[in-house]
């Protein structure tokens, strides 16, 4: 950025006034954590905390914060290896079926993406009190693969389309099944887009609340929001075991967003307008 | 050859169909069943009994209802505007060249990743009546004039979009990001050699080229604020007096602490119904040329 004084200075103001818009709400709020009982009361608030750490050891002792984080680590893992792989199956086809096939079915599929999900969420619950699958990671686990499948399917189409159909052709010749070349072949060439579909359903899942709120009713197998949105301490909200559950929460988003973000970026606007 | 290959193909959509046909397709047209009937999840005895569209009559008349609509339809319209404001806004800066662009990406994209839910208890605290930051850096010290945000109607409507904008500003600015990055370098450089100032070149040739992501921008927005359920579960509860009791949380209430299944899918069918109206919309105005594009 060549360009006056003037220019630069009205820049530098811009990054600082959007990153503290950004995280500087974030990190007051998490630095709640650190600090002792009365300084999370306090007027002037503190600004400083005392480094303190009984908020983490009581939200871990005595509100078991690290059994949700294991639910929340199944629930979003699983939704990101299933629905992985049935886009992967979708996004494939769609990129080498006949035009006309492809483009009706990727509209059928981005169309569930639209749907409001209070108008979904009372069949869900009776189908799964119907199977006995309320309170089951699996009651979550598919439903989240639903709600991830349209955006995933519509990234891998858009990268299996930039892969020549000549390489699947030769391996083809050489005698390899067309399962055979999706794996081999076509795969490899798409790790980048699979990464990108990966990251973008992980953080949808670990971070949905409605339907975990309805689904799943019992504590011990509730992911972490439905724990953060119902923290109850006993006479007073427990701030600080609350915003040492989130910080744990956010912890792994914040790592995936500095390292990727790059590859976020490219995903979701895969969503949006081109020309 | 041809013809065993397509069928190959077909049968690879099967898993991802079947699973949308399940949690999806139909629980949609189960829901638009069930609000023609009178179904309560705590008298199974009373069975199933179809009532036509009373379910809908009394909706219409439910003044907690229409109170709930016009509440949301608040919500939509000023984070909405809110957002694309601020969504341009850090767009523009974001697709400047500087040192230090990827660190203010990664930012930008926090409030886009962190749970919503934890969003909501972050601006729970911070609008504590007594001793929450924005009370302080309002009135210093002078608690008196303290204002309990979050236990009056209007202010605690207030405290919920100012949440929702902080949460998803960053997404609406990674949509427009996407129209900004087509713009050719060239065009720019072009017009400034000719003289064209800053205002200009953004009224002149960036507006009218980011036209379609603002558009895309605004209906993804729209679509998505009418779905609001997670803030004002979690910052007010729908209260003061309904005060911040939107659609989705009121047809939670009647579906599942209620379990009127009946009354509350007329209620889920008619958000269904509203964010049907703006997705074909969006699809008539910018799907079209979208899929066009890429496929």
């Amino acid at each position: 950025m060549k360009g006056s004084f003037y220019r630069r200075s009205i820049l530098a103001a811009g990054v600082l006034a959007s990153a503290v818009f950004s995280v500087m709400p974030f990190i007051l709020f998490v630095s709640t954590a650190f600090k002792t009982h009365s300084q999370v009361t306090a007027i002037p608030p503190a600004v400083w905390p005392a480094f303190n750490l009984d908020f983490f050891h009581s939200a871990i002792f005595r509100y078991d914060i690290l059994a949700y984080l294991r639910n929340s680590f199944i629930v979003a893992g699983s939704t990101t290896i299933v629905t992985l792989m049935f886009g992967t199956l979708a996004g494939y086809a769609i990129s080498r079926l006949k035009t006309s096939w492809s483009r009706f079915i990727l509209l059928i599929i981005l169309s569930c993406a639209m749907f409001p999900q209070i108008s979904i969420a009372g069949p869900i619950w009776r189908f799964l009190r119907w199977i006995g699958w309320l309170n089951t990671f699996a009651g979550l686990i598919f439903p989240y693969v639903a709600l991830t499948l349209p955006l995933t399917v519509w990234i891998l189409a858009l990268f299996f389309r930039e892969i020549p159909e000549e390489l699947e052709s030769a391996a083809l010749v050489d005698g390899s099944s067309r399962l055979g070349v999706l794996g081999r072949v076509i795969l490899p060439l798409a790790a980048p887009g699979l990464f990108t579909a990966a990251i973008l359903s992980f953080i949808y899942a670990w971070n949905e609340f409605f339907l975990a709120l309805l689904i799943v009713t019992d504590p011990s197998r509730q992911t972490m929001p439905v724990g953060i949105a119902l923290f109850q301490g006993e006479y007073t909200v427990p701030w600080g075991e609350i915003a040492a559950a989130s910080l744990i929460t956010t912890a792994p988003l914040v790592i995936l967003v500095m390292f990727f973000q790059r590859r976020i970026i490219s995903g979701l606007s895969a969503g949006a307008v081109k020309g | 050859m041809r013809l065993k290959a397509q069928s190959f193909f077909l049968i690879l959509l099967l898993p991802a169909l079947g699973i949308l046909l399940l949690f999806i397709a139909l629980p949609i047209s189960q829901s638009i069943w069930l609000s023609l009937h009178r179904v309560i999840i705590g008298l199974p005895g009373l069975g199933e009994l179809f009532i036509g569209l009373s379910n809908y009559r009394e909706l219409f008349q439910d003044p907690v209802a229409r109170h709930s609509f016009w509440v949301t339809l608040f919500f939509v319209t000023v984070t909405t505007f809110f957002e694309l404001l601020i969504g341009l806004f850090l767009a523009l800066l974001i697709n400047l060249r500087f040192p230090g662009r990827g660190a203010l990406r990664a930012c930008v994209l926090i409030p886009w990743a962190i749970p919503t839910v934890v969003a909501a208890q972050m601006w729970r605290f911070l609008f504590n009546d007594s001793y929450g930051l924005i009370n302080y850096m309002l009135f210093g010290g002078n608690s008196t004039s303290y204002i309990p945000w979050l236990a009056l109607p209007n202010t605690a409507l207030a405290a919920i979009i100012t949440a929702d904008i902080w949460k998803t500003s960053s997404f609406a600015a990674l949509l427009i990001l996407a129209g900004l990055q087509i713009i050719p370098e060239e065009l720019n450089q072009a017009a400034a050699v000719d003289g064209a100032g800053t205002w200009r070149r953004f009224k002149h040739i960036t507006l009218p080229l980011i036209r379609p992501a603002l558009l895309v921008a605004l209906l993804f927005r729209t679509i998505d604020a009418f779905r609001v359920f997670d803030l004002a579960f979690v910052m007010t509860q729908g209260g003061p007096a309904d005060g911040t009791n939107v659609l989705q949380l009121y047809g939670y209430r009647k579906l599942f602490v209620e379990g009127l299944m009946g009354y509350g899918s007329a209620i889920s069918v008619v958000i269904f119904i509203i964010i049907l109206f703006l997705a074909v919309l969006y699809v008539h105005l910018a799907g079209r040329r979208l899929m066009e594009a890429r496929i």
